[in-house]
Order: structure tokens, then sequence, then C-alpha cells
């Protein structure tokens, strides 16, 4: 186990700068997982920690120790790759037993790690089988199982949940992170979907076009996005966001829509009278409630716990969700109003918090 | 019957050869007829009567009689006989090794990114594009004994102090036109590999590098089990290729000096056609058979497809 310091990280492919200097530092046990939409440099910073791509810029230790020109051999780390890339030609057995072969393990020493790796991820009975004869979850576990025996440094995890149809992927979702609390194993995660960052991480670092644009644990993230981009990409349905201008009296402040609407903010809210901005709120942060955005329900969709509303306010289409059963049918009129402090204000023109 | 209810009503006035077309084994005798013929004609007519002639004793412009096992038995003691099965055997596992060693070393370097991938590629194919006489005859000036560019090089070069008589002496002649076939055969070895190579996911060389295996364990252990299935094939076509060789020995040496390098091939055209003994050349190609059946029958095993290439079971 380690800590992985990562100092102004650049990466360019010839002309390409894709990675424009990034500064994280994952502490010793930490589950991080690096999100962010596909482009966003994401998993180049990954390959370059495990060194299949070579660092343009800045430094990346693990350990204390600068990485920068080890061969990935010799970085003690181990990855799960999105095809999981095993050895066809290899069964259950020797595809997790390789890399203790290479390195001259004992066959004591082998059998007995295979063992406990293969214990921890249920795969005793299908040590013998090759990978075309396993299923998609059974082909994830080996990869794991692979990186177990390793009992490396740092786990990397590229994209490995991708293949998988959506209800193994739940499963592996908590496996995965059962696993981690099991071994404490420092673990770099990269994902493009939220929900994975959101149930797994112990901290978030969310990338946008090769930056990095917040870091922060996943409350730290939902209850206090950084900016529009943060706010819009973690949270699912995604935030609500409308155009308006603040009105100030004295310390307090509001909104007001378009069509006039006033909802209160509160105080500490660093804008000027006039000022426009854009106000998000979350679509489970509504309330029915007098006071609130008027405006027309487009679609209702009921999930069973949930239900979900699309309704058109002040020109712009918006969502709510209730966890209550909600009489309406589309069509009707309906006044939504945000919950007491659940209002985030940005600056349109550089999508800051306010 | 059937065929004739499911129309629904009788078509009047068909006739019988319209109710024949409707029958599904005669329909299917009928379009696989052409391929069948073109097989007899062409293949099993000529192997037929190969087989044929090698128990008889024709010669050129006399038919012959059925004489047994006779053409046989005297190869047998046949010394330049025996000595074509050395050479073909000696020829056939020097020039496959090489060819096999070589192709796959030129197709890892091709694998790799490098600028003008698809010029050099092409580059590659052009010893196996030319004609092989053209090519035998372009090496036979560079085997020459007194223009060889070689010879003349290495002298130049001071390392060597006369011409070196490549196609003169025994073992320089089986030497040199190895030499020639492996130039001619590795384009193919190499060109088939790397479509092999292409077909390995990069991802899979990435996860033996994080799991600590260096370049030559990368090859030992990913490259090579992961191509085998393509190596085999590669392997047998060259082989077959390489035992049946005719044209550049015949081209580069006609088999000598002293029979030398005469190959199984050579020596029955050279029996048949040359020397106009029409059954001791055929029986002499017959006795290739054996050899060849074997190597297809190693390939055969070869090619099974692994377990590891079956799905699942489950």
């Amino acid at each position: 186990m380690a800590k992985v310091e990562v100092r102004g990280v650049r990466k360019s492919f010839g002309e390409l700068e894709v990675v424009h200097g990034i500064d994280v530092s994952i502490g010793d046990g930490e589950f991080v997982v690096l999100v962010g939409p596909s482009g966003c440099g994401k998993s180049t910073l990954l390959r370059m920690i495990a060194g299949l791509e070579s660092i343009s810029g800045g430094d990346i230790s693990i350990g204390g120790r600068v990485v920068n020109n080890v061969p990935p051999r010799d970085r003690d780390i181990a990855m799960v790759f999105q095809n999981y890339a095993l050895y066809p030609h290899m069964t259950v057995l020797d595809n997790m037993a390789f890399s203790l072969k290479l390195r001259r393990a004992d066959k004591a020493v082998i059998e007995q790690r295979v063992k406990q790796a293969a214990d921890i991820l249920g795969l005793n009975d299908y040590l013998q089988r090759y990978p075309r004869q396993l299923s998609g979850g059974q082909r994830q576990r080996v990869a794991m199982g692979r990186a177990i025996v390793r009992d490396p440094q740092v786990f990397l995890f590229d994209e490995p949940l991708s293949n998988l149809d959506a209800k193994l992927r739940v499963q592996m979702r908590t496996e995965i992170k059962a696993l981690h609390q099991r071994l404490k194993t420092t673990s770099i995660y990269v994902t493009h979907d939220q929900v994975e960052a959101m149930t797994m991480a112990d901290r978030i670092v969310v990338m946008r076009d090769g930056i990095v644009e917040q870091v922060g644990s996943p409350l730290d993230l939902y209850d206090a996005p950084a900016n529009l981009f943060v706010a819009g990409f973690i949270g699912s349905p995604a935030m609500n966001f409308i155009p308006g201008r603040l009105r100030r009296s004295g310390a307090a402040s509001a909104v007001e829509t378009a069509d006039g609407t006033r909802i209160e903010l509160g105080n500490g809210v660093a804008a000027q009278d006039g000022d426009e901005i854009v106000f998000g709120i979350r679509p489970e942060h509504f309330v029915r409630a007098a006071g609130g955005l008027n405006g027309r329900i487009d679609v209702i969709e009921p999930t069973g716990a949930d239900t979900i509303l699309y309704a058109t306010v002040a020109g712009t289409q918006i969502c709510a969700v209730f966890d209550e059963r909600v009489g309406f049918r589309p069509g009707d009129a309906i006044t939504l109003a945000p919950r007491q402090g659940a209002v985030h204000v940005f600056d349109p023109a550089n999508g800051r918090h306010l | 019957m059937a065929i004739q209810a499911s129309h629904g009503v009788p078509v009047p006035g068909t006739g019988r050869i319209r109710l024949l077309l409707d029958n599904r084994n005669l329909l299917g005798f009928l379009f696989m007829l052409p391929a069948a013929i073109i097989l007899l004609v062409f293949l099993t007519y000529p192997l037929g009567l190969g087989v044929w002639l090698g128990f008889t004793d024709t010669k050129i412009g006399r038919p012959g009689v059925f004489v047994g096992l006779e053409n046989y038995l005297s190869l047998l003691d046949d010394d330049v006989y025996r000595l074509a099965v050395f050479n073909t055997i000696f020829y056939t596992v020097i020039a496959s090794i090489a060819k096999f060693a070589l192709g796959l070393w030129l197709a890892l370097i091709l694998n790799n990114r490098m600028p003008f991938k698809a010029l050099i590629r092409a580059i590659v194919l052009l010893p196996f594009i030319v004609p092989t006489v053209l090519s035998a005859i372009a090496w036979w000036w560079i085997y020459d004994a007194q223009f060889s560019i070689v010879s003349w090089s290495l002298m130049k070069l001071g390392l060597i102090t006369e011409y070196i008589d490549f196609l003169g002496r025994p073992w320089a002649a089986r030497i040199s036109v190895i030499v020639a076939n492996v130039w001619r055969g590795i384009p193919f070895v190499a060109i088939t590999l790397l479509a092999g190579l292409q077909t390995i996911p990069p991802s899979m060389y990435e996860a033996a590098t994080l799991d600590g295996a260096t370049g030559w364990q990368r090859l030992r252990y990913i490259t090579l089990p992961m191509l085998s299935p393509i190596i085999a094939v590669v392997m047998t076509f060259s082989v077959l290729f390489t035992f049946t060789d005719f044209q550049l020995i015949y081209t580069l040496t006609r088999g000598g000096p002293i029979n030398a390098t005469h190959l199984m091939a050579t020596l029955s055209f050279q029996r048949a056609i040359t020397g106009g003994r029409l059954g001791e050349g055929a029986a002499i190609a017959v006795a290739m058979i054996p050899f060849l059946l074997a190597a297809i029958l190693f390939s055969y095993f070869g090619l099974q497809r692994r377990r590891w290439q079956h799905g699942g079971r489950d």
C-alpha cells in the first residue's frame, strides 16, 4: 500500500496536449475515482500512473518514489482492464499465477496466494477453465483475482464494469467496494459513470478536457459543486439549471425568473443586484408548495420507488423527483418550490458557484 | 409430392423435367456437377494417371505394361534417388526453419509503428510476387563463379582472396539454393504471421508488461501461443511448397553438381521427361506422397482448435 502523488502532470500526443497539468494526491489505502466524459484524459492519466504511457511533464510518485522513468513491471501496481485482457490460452489458474511465475515465486507460495484470491472471489470451481468458458462477471472476477494475487502497492481500474450488463454492474460495484474495504489497497478507478463514482469512491476527481474540475468526497461534490459542470455531471437525474436575475435587498437576496417568479435565496450570494445568473436545483429538492415555480407537466415517469416529473417552467424544461406517488397527469398545472437552502447559484459567464 | 402439394394447384402442362427439377437431390447434384467435373478432370485424373504410370514401364513414345512394384524396388537401390530424398528433407527442414525464424522476426518488426508502413509492407512482398524463374535467374547471377556480386564485394572488402564457387561444390550449392528459397519464401510467412499478430489485442501485452514480463517473456508466453493456430497453417503450406519445389532448383543448378541439389521433384522430371522413362519418373513423384501426407497429418493435428479456442461448454 502506498500514497500516489500526481504533480503537474501533462501529456501530449505530438502537438496535441490532452492532459494540462494535473495535481492529485491520493492517500494510503484510499479509493479514488477519476470521472469525466469521454476524452477528458482520465484513462490517459491512469495509463501514465501504470507506466503504459510516457509522462510529458510533471511527476508521478508511488510510495514516495518518483516513477516517471520506472518501467511498468517495477512499479508494483496491478491493473484491471476494460476488456479484462485475460490470456485466452491460459486457464483461470494460470492467468492468476502468471505474474508470480514470472517473478519465480515459490510453487507453494503461488498455490497459496491463488487459492486465497480464488476464495475471496468465489472462483474455486473455475480454476481449470479457460476464459472463453466463463461469463462476463466471472471474467471480471478473474481479472481482479489476477490483480489481488500480486498484492501490489496500488490497484488501477480502467472502466472495469462497462462491458457488463446493468444488473451485473451494480453487483460487481458492490463487490469491488467490499473487496477494497477488506484489502485496503490504494485504488484508482476510472469511469465515465457518475453513479459508479458516487457509490464507490472515498474521493472523486472530476475531470474535463484534461483538467481537474473538482476533487472531493461524493457528498461534497453533491452538496457543494464548484461549478456548473460538476453540478450538472454529479447526480442523477441531473441538476436543473434555470436562467434568472439576482435581486438584492440588504444582505438577503432572491432570484427572479423570466416569468417574474421570485425565489428567496437567503444570505451570502456573491453577486450584485441585477446580475444575470443561472440557478440550479436538484430534481429531488423540489416540494409541491405555493410560492414556487409555476409550470405545466409534460411527462410523468413512475419508477415504482420514485416518480419523475418533467415540467416546463419559465420556458425551461425541468425535472423533479418525488418519493411519493403524485396524482398528476400530463398537462396539469403544478407549482414547484425548492427546499430551504437547496438552490445553487452560478455565474453563467465562467460557470463558477456564487 | 409434398412440394407439389405445397404449390396448391398443380400447374398444368409442366411435364416431366419440371417435376424432376423440383427434386432436392437431383437439383443438388446438378449444382455440384461443374465443380465435380473440374476436380475430376484436372485433379483426380492426373493423379490417378501418375499413380498408374508408377506401376508400369511406360517410356515416351511407347506404352508400357504393368510391372508391379518394380520401379519402387529399383529406386530403393538407386543412390541418386536416395541422395535426392536426403536433399529434399535437408532442403525442406533447413529452409522451413529459416523461413519461420526470419519471417516471424520480420513480422514482429513490421508490426511496430513506423513511417511508410504500407509502402514497406508492399516492398516486403516483392520476392513473393516476382516469378520464381525470374528471381532464380537473378540468384544465378549472384552465385555466378566469375561475375558474382557477392564474391566481388567480399574481395573488395578484403575478406576473401578468391571468388567463391557457390554452385560448383556440393555443400556450397545446397546452402546456396536454400538461401535463395528462403529469400523467396520469407514474405509469405512474414505477411501471414503479421496478419496473425494484428489480431492480438494490445491490452494483452500491456497486461503482461504490468505482470512483469520482459520482451522475451511476452514473445514466449503471449505472442507464440496466441499465434500458434496461424503458425500451424503457414508452416504447413511452407513445408508443402518447399518439399515440392522445382522451378528454383531447375533454373539454378538442374540438380547439380553431381546431383548434390537434386530434389525428388527435379529428379522425377529428369527421369521422366528428359530421360523419357515416364514410369520411373512417376514412381519418384508418387514416392513424395507419403512425406506430404505426413506433413498434412501433422498440420491436421496442429490445426485442431485448441481447447482454449472453444466456447463455453455449460
